[in-house]
């Protein structure tokens, strides 16, 4: 194995404010700029029945106003000192992102507190906020992929609050009234579970000082509505969604491997092997190497917390959905039967550890990985774990994996467009 | 503070040009090769041979023949990928610093030494379709744009698609490629961008062992030959129905210069311009469109500056429901109007230049966007040095400036309308 450059892991630290929020910085003053992540537990997924989209307004209405301000004087102040923040909504939390030249880190901490401690969500800015959310759905609907995206995932989650959507619907958007938005930011808006990571310029007793006067004054715990652990549904089924286009965006799904398994490594590497590495993966070869059946085919593994699922697709002409189809799941078919070869797991290990510094080399790319592995757990030092990690897998456990994916399980299939032959 | 990122530049003695921008935070580094060819270089009836070409580019060579390229770079752990524009074609690599030589002898290889034999001409071409459908034929609002940008550029190939016509794409052979790749693809035609954990001096060193090994060419160095847009004084409507539409939308474009073909700092000043029209929240239209009329639920604009020809600069707004497109474009036309009439306020030109220079600062935190900034100025009729001059540029623009350029360019009576629609038919 080749000398592997790791990323510079030694320097992140740990610091607690008084109210007692964790946070996580790497100090580097190289660049005069400061990125900040932030994530709340608890997000579309806690959207009440019939709110669909709560959430999502929420974010989009939290840069839109906040305590005696405006939403053209907050975006004016914003804009003036060029402060980027922005909040979403996803699955399972809500994150917050601020950028700041260091110059202005502490007013752009103090715009980042208004908006979580008093935001207005003025009648017109909910109003202005939902239509554009509305027509976002809006457009999505002559949109392949996302239409194949939505209807998998609703298959999939079926009965769960997973399996709708996170944008949200139209009609349950145009019923959400601002008690249900100050109600949702009043229970997800909390200190506890929440997560911070800060990269850049700016000294440790700066920081911790102003993540305190932004957050501190938030309510102490967030007010979750309990969800149950979900396995997959409508595995084996078949679905088309009818859009007169000369090409067809195909899914397919299956039950994944979450990231506290002790398989999630092995899995890892095989979906590598699988589609996940893009121009060396068997998928790419087969499908559009060797054929030239599609741009794009790919497959994933992904995790939300209470929930895993396999992940491939494609885009191709409808003629040829049926071939890319076949071709697709026989190779998913063959890894299951017959793993991998060693040349394979070699060369996805040498990937997969020679790339891990590639994810550190901007301050936004380092906060977002540091946060992915505050909030999963993993621990301050992963970063210098985490290669040594990959190395362990062995052709066995790739096995092992095959067949516990693929092994005794129809997937689920969606595909947009007129394909023929289905 | 540090407004603009500190690089070297040098060139090989076969002509090849090095920019080095040393970021020495992360133990990585971004490889990239510009060529100064791209799109509108196509030849007449080939629309699509650069971008065709950029695929065929992974195929092999009699030293890394097929699947090597691309085995070796995933061997070291790297990510490449390449792209084309309608000026230059560029091809990159992002390994761990230690590799990077490596990286350089395939890049300096395949520079001159590709292979085309076999089917895997046929099966790229596939692959380019497939492409198309899914970017463009699958896709309402792009076939709008594309023609939005043929009637925009009524001569020049900008007006031609990047990826090319689709019946143009069918005809595309081996011969096309290697015609075109012989004629573009040489040191004296590439910039070579290096960017991350290394200096100059280590750079030198590499590159000189690889790509200095390059013999110049025999032939005359590659000249690109552009026809040159007429003057055109119609006002055109280009209009795009379809029944998947469920959003509407309504755009207009104008020709302008581009920083290449502006004269004085009316570039710098479109650019200010295009910010304060349409740039953020804060902006003319979506203050007017969305906040205070209500008529939209979008609206924005965009300035095409980094062109080695004539640029454009586009407006456009998002419907809200139940208004219709002519609405909107009366609302469009009265803002833009204000701004070719009037000067723009003191703290809105602040506003904006703070914007506009902090991206600057911004981009210095991720080496593959300085390297990208510096691989288009310099395809595109830039120097090393404009990078740097930047920042003091767009200080300099006065509320004068942007009023004169807005007069000058932005008159609808040029325009080319783009509206796309239900079909309800």
């Amino acid at each position: 194995m080749s000398i592997v450059s790791t990323p510079p892991a030694a320097r992140v630290r740990s610091y607690r404010t008084a109210s007692g929020i964790e946070i996580w910085h790497v100090e580097d003053y190289t660049v005069p700029v400061l990125s900040v992540e932030c994530a709340f537990q608890g997000g579309a997924a806690q959207d009440p029945e019939g709110k669909c989209g709560l959430s999502n307004l929420l974010t989009g209405l939290m840069d839109e106003g906040a305590g005696s301000l405006d939403s053209a004087a907050f975006q004016e102040l914003l804009e003036e000192k060029a402060i980027e923040l922005s909040f979403d909504a996803g699955r399972d939390r809500i994150s917050a992102s601020l950028r700041t030249l260091a110059d202005n880190a502490t007013e752009a901490f103090r715009l980042l507190g208004l908006a979580m401690q008093a935001p207005r969500f003025d009648q017109d800015a909910i109003e202005r906020v939902r239509s554009q959310i509305v027509s976002g759905l809006k457009r999505d609907e002559s949109d392949p992929g996302a239409r194949a995206r939505d209807r998998l995932n609703a298959l999939a989650f079926e009965g769960h609050s997973y399996g709708r959507s996170a944008e949200g619907k139209i009609d349950e958007l145009m019923s959400i009234t601002r008690d249900d938005i100050v109600h949702q930011h009043g229970r997800l808006f909390a200190r506890e579970q929440l997560h911070i990571v800060a990269v850049g310029a700016i000294t440790p007793d700066l920081l911790v000082a102003l993540v305190e006067g932004a957050f501190g004054p938030l309510a102490a715990k967030p007010q979750l509505t309990p969800l149950e652990a979900v396995s997959m549904k409508n595995l084996g089924r078949r679905d088309i969604i009818d859009l007169d286009i000369p090409q067809s965006t195909l899914y397919l799904a299956l039950p994944g491997i979450a990231r506290k398994d002790a398989d999630h490594m092995p899995a890892m590497i095989l979906n590598h092997i699988l589609g996940g590495g893009s121009f060396t993966s068997r998928l790419w070869f087969e499908v559009r190497e060797k054929r030239g059946l599609a741009y794009s085919v790919w497959s994933m593994l992904a995790n939300r917390n209470l929930a895993s699922l396999f992940f491939a697709g494609t885009a191709t002409s409808n003629e040829r959905v049926a071939e890319s189809l076949e071709i697709m799941l026989r190779e998913i078919n063959r890894i299951a039967r017959d793993g991998a070869s060693p040349e394979e797991l070699e060369q996805a290990i040498r990937f997969q550890t020679g790339s891990y510094a590639l994810r550190f080399d901007t301050s936004r790319k380092i906060a977002h990985q540091l946060l992915e592995i505050k909030i999963e757990e993993l621990g301050i030092d992963y970063i210098d774990r985490r290669n040594a990690e990959v190395s362990a897998v062995k052709l066995d456990d790739l096995a092992r994996v095959g067949a516990r994916l693929f092994g005794n399980a129809e997937p689920l299939i969606v595909v947009a467009g007129r394909p023929i032959g289905l | 503070m540090r407004d603009a990122p500190q690089v070297d530049h040098f060139r090989l003695e076969n002509g090849l040009a090095v920019v080095v921008i040393p970021d020495r935070r992360a133990p990585v580094v971004t490889h990239m090769v510009y060529f100064r060819n791209g799109a509108a270089d196509d030849p007449p009836g080939k629309s699509g041979i650069a971008h065709f070409l950029e695929h065929l580019m992974f195929k092999g060579t009699e030293k890394n023949p097929k699947g090597a390229f691309s085995e070796t770079v995933a061997s070291v752990g790297g990510q490449e990928n390449a792209f084309t524009s309608y000026d230059y074609t560029a091809y990159y690599q992002r390994v761990a610093k230690e590799h990077l030589g490596r990286m350089m002898a395939l890049e300096a290889d395949r520079m001159t030494g590709l292979i085309l034999e076999g089917p895997e001409v046929d099966s790229e071409r596939d692959v380019v379709i497939e492409e198309r459908k899914m970017r463009t034929d699958s896709d309402p609002a792009a076939q709008l744009q594309e023609s939005l940008l043929a009637t925009l550029y009524v001569h020049h190939p900008y007006g031609t698609p990047i990826i090319g016509w689709g019946h143009e794409i069918e005809g595309l052979g081996r011969e096309d490629a290697l015609a075109y790749y012989r004629r573009f693809y040489r040191p004296e035609n590439a910039i070579l961008i290096v960017a991350g954990d290394i200096d100059a001096t280590e750079v030198r060193a590499l590159a000189g062992e690889t790509y200095g090994r390059i013999p110049v060419g025999t032939d005359a160095p590659p000249t690109r030959r552009r026809v040159r847009e007429p003057e055109i004084r119609a006002s055109r409507l280009v209009k795009l129905a379809d029944a998947k539409v469920e959003q509407p939308t309504s755009q207009r474009a104008f020709l302008v210069p581009s920083h290449s073909t502006a004269t004085g700092n009316e570039a710098f000043a479109l650019e200010l311009l295009s910010q304060i029209l349409g740039g953020s929240q804060t902006s003319r239209l979506y203050r007017a469109l969305v906040m205070e009329q209500g008529v939209c639920v979008g609206a924005g604009s965009w300035y095409w500056n980094d062109a080695l020809d004539l640029g454009q600069f586009g407006a456009y707004g998002v419907p809200a429901e139940g208004v219709t497109l002519d609405t909107v474009d009366t609302a469009i036309g009265k803002v833009m109007q204000d701004l070719r009439e009037n000067l723009v306020g003191d703290r809105e030109l602040e506003r904006a230049k703070t914007r506009l220079i902090a991206d600057m600062i911004y981009a210095q935190d991720s080496q593959t966007h300085l390297a990208r900034i510096y691989g288009s100025t310099l395809t595109t009729g830039g120097k090393v040095e404009d990078v740097a001059e930047w920042p003091v540029r767009i200080r300099a623009v006065s509320a004068e400036d942007i009023r004169d350029v807005a007069n000058r360019y932005l008159a609808v009576e040029r325009a080319v309308i783009g509206h796309l629609v239900k079909d309800a038919a």
